[in-house]
């Protein structure tokens, strides 16, 4: 299959007229898989016979004609637990993590008729924007091999942009959704914290983490997000709030659409050429016939250092659950229980997951509490205010999803410090509980840029209006990345 | 500025050990990122409520249901080493105080 020309409306529709089969479109997708993985390394596991069941279950029942995804190979994040399918959450400590339960999220896939193809790499509990955190491989960004994919949700990013499938679900806790789809040219979508069920998600900071999509159409991450938006009484921070269908705004017009574009998202530390783009994304807007106005979030540079004490806080407590004893890797030849919980542990995390467990332990720890945990969640706080100020005045924000095009595997895995500030216009979304989505919006040196858009709480339906309007006037889809 | 033997204070906390060498290239890192935290201390946060979650629900209730749980197989599957349908882990005295 063709990932690269078809859109998951023309993939239903041959499935629904009967010229493919879901288990011809499974076969033919572990084909493409088999070829193109070697060079991009995007899954850690492939789930071919349980792909192979559940596409002749779908074929069987017939397919759904009112559900785009029926029948329909996806790509899933390894930090989202599958039944059966072993979920690492590209640790160590994981490997051998055969969940007994499927996420909510894999729950709603599979009743729309989705198929379970393969669990995707990413940055050893999501913590990292390169994927370079992997306890298991470092995966290629499509457009060049020798650059890194973004993270954490590379895996999945480079699976669809490479022409792997046609949609994969990742997890956005700072950026790791929007980030790797920017530095693959496609289309990454973070719903409102609150809008997806994180059941099943292996937690990293329970207040920030939220499941989305990564697909190359406007469109098909409307349709997925359909399927896995909603309540769940397992999950009580998801919302009791309705879901919309969320393509019902796609093709409308966004004539009068206020939009606001902080100065601090082309300010310092932001590549002028990526800046340019962005520029080049607002006038085309414009043109539109939606308004874009400078504004400003006086806040922005505190939300890195705010955000890894919160996160960072939050992951140490998550991550005290891997002790050895019930699942996970138990370190040998172990004499006591207290060597059982610090070598299992020791020698399971990678060096990225200790330093934000030390952190965090350091922020709650006692005669640091204030400085630095509350400290960071009354700046939360703020930054929060900027981002409601701005929202009385204007439907939606923009700006460029990242500082910089995606950089050199190994140019900033040593620097914690300077891979942190990689995610400064991501981070922002994440503390305020925002949707975001990132869109590809042309190309600096050969590689894609992002643009951002920001919507109010529970306004997804906006994000998607305008990033379909913006989709449509370009044709970035068009341009295949080259690997190499 | 963290010191070194800070550093091994919080690595005991979060039952975590390093090498002398790591420990010191952790205390090298943690120093250069509470570097960075410091800009928090230019925000005036006076009066500044605490945000812990962005959605803003409390007390949330669901009826109390008794529902079948996983079968206990099932729930030992991930188990590293088992006795019937114990756990088995490791004397918790150490043997070398016996």
């Amino acid at each position: 299959m063709d990932y690269f020309k078809t859109s998951l409306d023309q993939l239903h529709e041959q499935l629904r007229t009967g010229k493919l089969t879901s288990q011809q479109l499974v076969d033919e997708t572990l084909a493409g898989i088999d070829k193109i993985d070697p060079d991009v390394a995007a899954f850690l596991a492939i789930n071919a016979d349980g792909a192979k069941k559940q596409a002749a279950a779908v074929d069987a029942a017939g397919i759904d004609a009112d559900q785009p995804l029926s029948g329909v190979p996806i790509a899933i994040k390894d930090n989202i637990v599958t039944k059966g399918v072993v979920t690492t959450a590209a640790s160590k400590i994981l490997a051998n993590f055969n969940p007994i339960y499927n996420a909510t999220v894999v729950e709603k896939l599979a009743a729309a008729g989705a198929i379970n193809v393969g669990k995707t790499n990413l940055d050893e509990f999501a913590m990292g924007s390169s994927t370079e955190n992997s306890a298991f491989k470092t995966t290629k960004n499509a457009w060049d091999y020798t650059r890194v994919p973004g993270g954490s949700s590379g895996g999945s990013a480079a699976a669809v942009a490479a022409g792997e499938v046609v949609a994969a679900l990742g997890s956005d806790t700072g950026g790791s959704i929007r980030q790797p789809a920017a530095f693959n040219g496609i289309v990454g979508f973070k719903p409102t914290y609150g809008r997806v069920s994180r059941w099943g998600l292996i937690a990293f900071s329970s207040s920030l983490d939220q499941i989305g999509t990564l697909t190359r159409n406007v469109k098909d991450a409307a349709q997925v997000l359909n399927v896995i938006a909603g309540h769940d009484e397992r999950d009580s921070t998801t919302a009791d709030t309705p879901v919309p269908d969320y393509t019902e705004r796609i093709g409308q017009a966004i004539k009068g659409m206020k939009i606001a574009l902080p100065k601090e998202y082309l300010g310092k530390g932001v590549d002028p050429a990526v800046a340019d783009k962005i520029k080049a994304a607002a006038k085309q807007l414009e043109d539109l016939g939606a308004t874009v106005t400078e504004v400003s979030l006086p806040h922005t540079q505190y939300a890195v250092p705010a955000y890894y004490i919160i996160a960072s806080s939050e992951a140490s407590s998550n991550l005290q659950r891997f002790d050895g004893i019930r699942y996970g890797f138990r370190a040998k030849d172990v004499h006591n229980i207290e060597d059982v919980y610090v070598r299992s542990r020791s020698e399971g995390f990678g060096p990225e997951v200790k330093r934000r467990i030390m952190l965090g332990t350091f922020s709650l720890s006692a005669g640091f509490y204030d400085a630095y945990f509350k400290k960071a969640g009354q700046v939360r706080t703020l930054i929060t205010r900027d981002f409601e100020t701005v929202f009385n005045d204007y439907d939606l924000i923009i700006g460029p999803t990242t500082p910089t095009v995606a950089f050199k595997i190994g140019e900033k895995v040593t620097d914690p410090v300077t891979m942190y500030m990689n995610d400064i216009l991501t981070i922002p979304v994440n503390l305020a509980g925002l949707p975001a989505a990132s869109v590809p919006a042309g190309f600096v040196d050969g590689m894609p840029v992002g643009l951002q858009l920001i919507g109010k709480p529970f306004a997804e339906s906006t994000i998607f209006q305008v990033a379909a309007a913006f989709e449509a006037q370009n044709d970035y889809l068009a341009q295949i990345p080259g690997g190499k | 500025m963290i010191s070194k033997d800070s550093v091994a204070h919080v690595a005991g906390l979060a039952k975590l050990q390093f090498s002398e060498a790591d420990l010191e290239k952790y205390t090298d890192q943690l120093a250069e990122i509470l570097d960075m935290v410091e800009q928090l201390e230019q925000v005036s946060t006076k009066d500044v409520p605490v945000t812990t979650q962005s959605i803003h629900l409390a007390n949330v209730m669901r009826p109390d249901v008794a529902k079948p749980a996983e079968p206990v197989a099932e729930l030992l599957k991930n188990v590293p080493t088992k006795k019937g349908t114990l756990i088995q882990v490791p004397a918790i005295i150490d043997k070398e105080d016996d």
